[in-house]
């Protein structure tokens, strides 16, 4: 069913054309995949700079080559970037950071893509005068630089108390993340046959019902694209963090770019190594158990955007 | 049984609840917060924000800035590397991976992992990767080419090639998914076709295929183009716009000013600057996209 | 007899597009009507809007005497099947069967009575615990018909219901449904293109042509004197046969070109002489013989014949068009063979070629 909603294209993007080859050695064969090789070795090397780095003593990375694996491996640099790097600010390491940026991404996940989805229901299902032009100027909105907003939402904010607050933070994820899941949620719906939605109104389910009843449970899968999209993209930013909190509320992002950029005391590589891989261990569990889903989402988020 | 029409504003009143969340996101931030940052560019308005009209004193002030002529530059030399170097090797890998090639799934986890990672990450990973006394300029000086200078982050010449490089590390793979999946998207029966008439495959793609994935091309390059213009993280975090002013971009400057040097009125013009970019890129794209047919 | 179901002065636009005007429709209670037109004629729409799942523009409907205009669909006392089946893919046939009843809150031994007795008559009990994805054609829309049956409305409404069916399948279920009609005895409208499904089912046939009803009659009316010439092409396959002609002698004869066919038979109203006309005549009602009868024969010459199992179809050339002939099988006719058509007028129709109505 995932495959059909999502418009993906008539082959799926992840099933290859036609029967595998038979030949294994031909020049054709070793141009392709020496070209692959090759361009797979750039995409490695900074993994493997980073893990090797992080299992590393400082004297062996001054003395050494940071391609090299370790020769005595220590795990100091993880403890001490979890729980003692310096900021600037403090020196808490970047477990603080972490549990912000969790305390941000559950209610921001579940927030935006509730709201997301609900729009994308009522701009399939239950159209009223001007709702297409809602959706015309919200797409538009995906487009358009955040610097133009963020001086707006931030007196918004403030009017509301929620300046400098993880709850303020919270919805700016939900309205940025509005135009892309709505997308997303309004194109998965409307493949979704009409007659299916109608037989539910002559049932006599409602609004709600229809949707908590009928669509969610046999949209699971874009449910599953639209969490991952948001997880990585909620984890992995730093502007909105940056603008809308306070220091001591800083999402891991955040933390980590103070840790590895602040000017004070001497530079330990193999922490900040460490924390930087930290930092990207959320969306890369996220990447790896998700598999085709991930690029699928990516794939449904983007060509259609 | 004079049932009289009910009134269609309070028709699926549940609907309508539930669009108010869209109807005021759009109304206020999108719609409202950009004309507000629009209109407030023609203030001068410093620390706090005020409605003291002063024309284009702003713009004036902008585009006689170093910084931000700098920055201008930076972005267009950048989005421009950018936009060639990840869709001309977006494509190449597509293609060689729609060559019905073994661990196809291999191949892509490697090449999109990076996708998955923040901006923030990647600019330090490739910032510890460039860094002159312990990456691979001390390397290739430790092979024993003594000489050997490779120091992009420092080099206000080369800063925005180390940029490059970290930035295709993140999103080429990206790239050659959209690229992928508009191949896979055309239909079996022309390669079909071509095979039967006895055409290459080079010629087959050069002359069919591409032209028919005209529209993937589109929406990559703008996808792309509105991420570039966006670019901050990544600089933010791999030379902090260093050295100097060399790696400047926009959204750095509308950053700065904004929030560092309370000069809101500077910030807000910069950034309509950027809005403006982006409707110069967006505004051809939506009149080929959606020109033709009244519905998007 | 009642009305089950009154449509006054009904008209729906979509935007700037007119899809129904002004239509009226009464239905007696317990009545088989079926919707018949060509695809985009507005039978859907109009069942929709029975239904109300759209918003109608003008006009007033009536279900049981009740104004049911404004209300909601589930209010309205009515059941609906349509053509994708729609059934609820996440539950199981039970729960797709019991999902209207739940949203009525009608207690659960109620609920449990009601979908076994609608199991029953439909013979699904072997498959209530099923998904729909594991069901047949047949199955899935026996299902969709459960749904509309456990809810005990008094108007079933069919969009289409027998579209997505193979043929035998098809003939199969269309039995079944008349068989319910019989049993239950509720108000049915039926939406179809299939003019065999139309003739079988209908007690009355509505037939639509760009959101107006042409003729809304019983089969037999329909079939033998349809009300225009748009419902004589459309019912009936092959299509009936048109010449176009002329009436002369004040009404009592046909003429086109050399040919003079005496009109006396002819069930209609004033005739009277008309310079243009068009005599549409069934294949099936025309006989072919050998010998020529002045006034009830027409000249013809054999093109070709297509034998069709129970009978053939023989195609000739006679007056200037194309004509067809239904013959027994057996009865065999090489190309080229000029053969005489007898006409039985007491069967014709005649059309005033402006008017395009029937005289
Ligand atoms: N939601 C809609 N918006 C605009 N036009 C519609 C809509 N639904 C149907 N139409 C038009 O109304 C006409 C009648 O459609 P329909 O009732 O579905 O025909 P059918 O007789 O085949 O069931 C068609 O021309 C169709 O294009
Ligand atoms: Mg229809």
């Amino acid at each position: 069913m995932a495959d059909a909603t999502l418009n993906t294209p008539a082959r799926s993007i992840t099933e290859a054309r036609g029967t595998k080859p038979k030949r294994a050695l031909s020049g054709r064969n070793i141009m392709i995949y020496g070209t692959l090789i090759v361009f797979s070795l750039y995409y490695l090397l900074p993994l493997w700079v980073m893990v090797m780095t992080s299992l590393k003593g400082m004297p062996e990375i001054r003395m050494g080559n940071i391609f090299a694996p370790p020769v005595e491996i220590t795990f100091e640099p993880w403890v001490k970037a979890w729980s003692q790097a310096c900021t600037g600010l403090n020196c808490d390491g970047l477990s603080r950071g972490f549990w912000n940026s969790v305390q941000i991404l559950i209610p921001s996940v579940i927030l935006s893509i509730v709201v997301a989805s609900v729009n994308g229901y009522a701009l399939t299902f239950w159209k009223f005068k001007g709702s297409d032009i809602f959706f015309t100027i919200l797409i538009f909105g995906a487009f358009i630089p955040y610097q133009v907003m963020l001086y707006p939402i931030v007196i918004l904010l403030r009017e509301m108390g929620l300046y400098g607050s993880l709850w303020g933070l919270v919805l700016v994820h939900t309205i940025f993340g509005m135009p892309i899941l709505t997308l997303l949620f309004r194109n998965y719906f409307s493949t979704i046959p009409e007659e299916l939605f109608k037989a539910a109104r002559v049932d006599g389910a409602g609004f709600w019902a229809i949707y908590a009843k009928i669509l969610m449970p046999m949209s699971l899968p874009i449910f599953v694209v639209a969490i991952i999209l948001q997880v990585t993209g909620i984890w992995n930013d730093f502007l909105f963090g940056v603008v809308y909190t306070r220091p001591d509320l800083y999402p891991m992002t955040v933390q980590l770019n103070n840790i590895v950029n602040s000017v004070q005391g001497v530079k330990e590589y193999n922490v900040n190594m460490a924390a930087t891989l930290l930092t990207g261990l959320v969306p890369l569990f996220i990447y790896f158990v998700s598999g085709k889903l991930f690029v699928r989402g990516i794939a449904a988020g983007a060509v259609k955007g | 049984m004079a049932l009289r029409r009910p009134n269609p504003l309070f028709r699926n009143l549940a609907a309508k609840a539930a669009a108010v969340p869209m109807i005021l996101a759009t109304l206020v931030v999108f719609l409202g917060g950009t004309i507000w940052t629009v209109v407030h560019s023609f203030t001068n308005s410093r620390l706090l924000p005020r409605f003291n009209w002063v024309g284009f004193d702003q713009y004036d002030r902008l585009w006689e800035s170093t910084r931000w002529i700098v920055s201008i530059q930076n972005l267009m030399i950048y989005g421009s590397l950018s936009l060639v170097f990840s869709v001309g090797i977006g494509l190449l890998l597509a293609i060689l991976m729609d060559q019905k090639i073994r661990y196809e799934d291999t191949f892509r986890t490697i090449m999109l992992y990076p996708f998955a990672l923040s901006f923030i990450v990647t600019g330090l990973v490739w910032q510890w990767i460039l860094n002159p006394d312990f990456g691979i300029q001390s390397i290739v000086r430790g092979l024993g080419w003594e000489s050997f200078t490779f120091n992009p982050l420092h080099d206000p010449q080369l800063v925005l090639y180390g940029l490059l490089i970290a930035g295709l590390w993140q999103g080429t793979g990206f790239v050659m998914c959209l690229m992928l999946a508009g191949l896979r998207g055309i239909d079996e029966d022309i390669w079909k076709a071509s095979r039967v008439d006895g055409i290459p495959a080079w010629k087959t793609y050069l002359l069919i295929v591409l032209p028919m994935m005209r529209p993937v091309f589109i929406t990559t390059l703008v996808i792309v183009a509105a991420g570039i213009i966006k670019l901050y993280d990544l600089v933010v975090a791999q030379t902090s716009g260093g050295p100097g002013n060399a790696s400047q971009v926009p959204a750095m400057y509308v950053y700065d000013y904004m929030f560092q040097a309370q000069n809101l009125g500077q910030g807000f013009a910069a950034s309509t600057m950027m809005l403006l970019s982006v409707l110069i890129v967006l505004i051809p794209w939506a009149y080929l996209e959606f020109g033709g047919r009244k519905h998007g | 007899m009642t009305n089950s179901i009154e449509v006054k002065d009904l008209t729906l636009n979509f935007g700037a597009v007119s899809v129904l005007k002004n239509m009226n429709l009464n239905v007696a209670e317990g009545e088989f009507v079926v919707l018949l037109g060509p695809s985009g004629c507005g039978k859907s729409t109009l069942l929709n809007c029975l239904a109300g799942l759209l918003e109608i523009t003008d006009g007033q409907i009536f279900i049981k005497g009740k104004n049911v205009t404004w209300a909601e669909p589930s209010a309205r006392g009515i059941g609906m099947v349509f053509q994708s089946y729609a059934l609820y893919p996440q539950m199981t046939v039970r729960g797709n069967l019991s999902f209207g009843l739940k949203n009525a809150r009608v207690p659960r031994d109620q609920i449990e009575a009601k979908v076994a007795r609608a199991a029953e008559i439909l013979q699904i009990g072997p498959l209530l615990h099923r998904k729909p994805a594991a069901l047949s054609g047949g199955q899935r829309q026996r299902v969709a018909i459960g749904r509309a049956l456990v809810r005990d409305v008094d108007v079933f409404l069919f969009d289409e219901p027998l579209s997505n069916l193979d043929a035998k399948l098809r003939s199969e279920l269309r039995v079944e449904i008349k068989r319910l009609h019989a049993k239950l005895g509720n108000t049915m409208v039926y939406v179809t293109h299939d003019q065999i499904e139309a003739l079988t089912l209908a007690d009355r046939i509505a037939v639509m042509r760009g959101g107006i009803i042409q003729q809304l009659a019983a089969p037999q009316e329909i079939y033998n004197r349809p009300a225009n010439l748009f419902v004589a092409g459309f019912i009936g396959s092959p299509s009936m046969n048109f010449l176009h002609g002329a009436t002369v002698d004040g009404g009592q004869a046909f003429r086109l070109g050399d040919l003079h066919l005496s009109l006396a038979g002819y069930e209609g109203g004033m005739i009277g002489t008309r310079d243009k006309v068009i005599l549409g005549l069934r294949p099936e009602h025309l006989v072919v013989q050998d010998q020529a009868e002045p006034g009830v024969t027409i000249p013809a010459v054999v093109e070709l014949d297509e034998p069709m199992g129970a009978d053939s179809l023989v195609w000739l050339q006679a007056a200037g068009t194309q004509m067809s002939v239904r013959v027994p099988v057996e009865r065999r006719m090489a190309p080229g063979t000029p053969v005489h058509l007898r006409v039985d007028m007491a069967k014709a129709s005649l059309f005033d070629a402006a008017t395009e109505a029937r005289v």
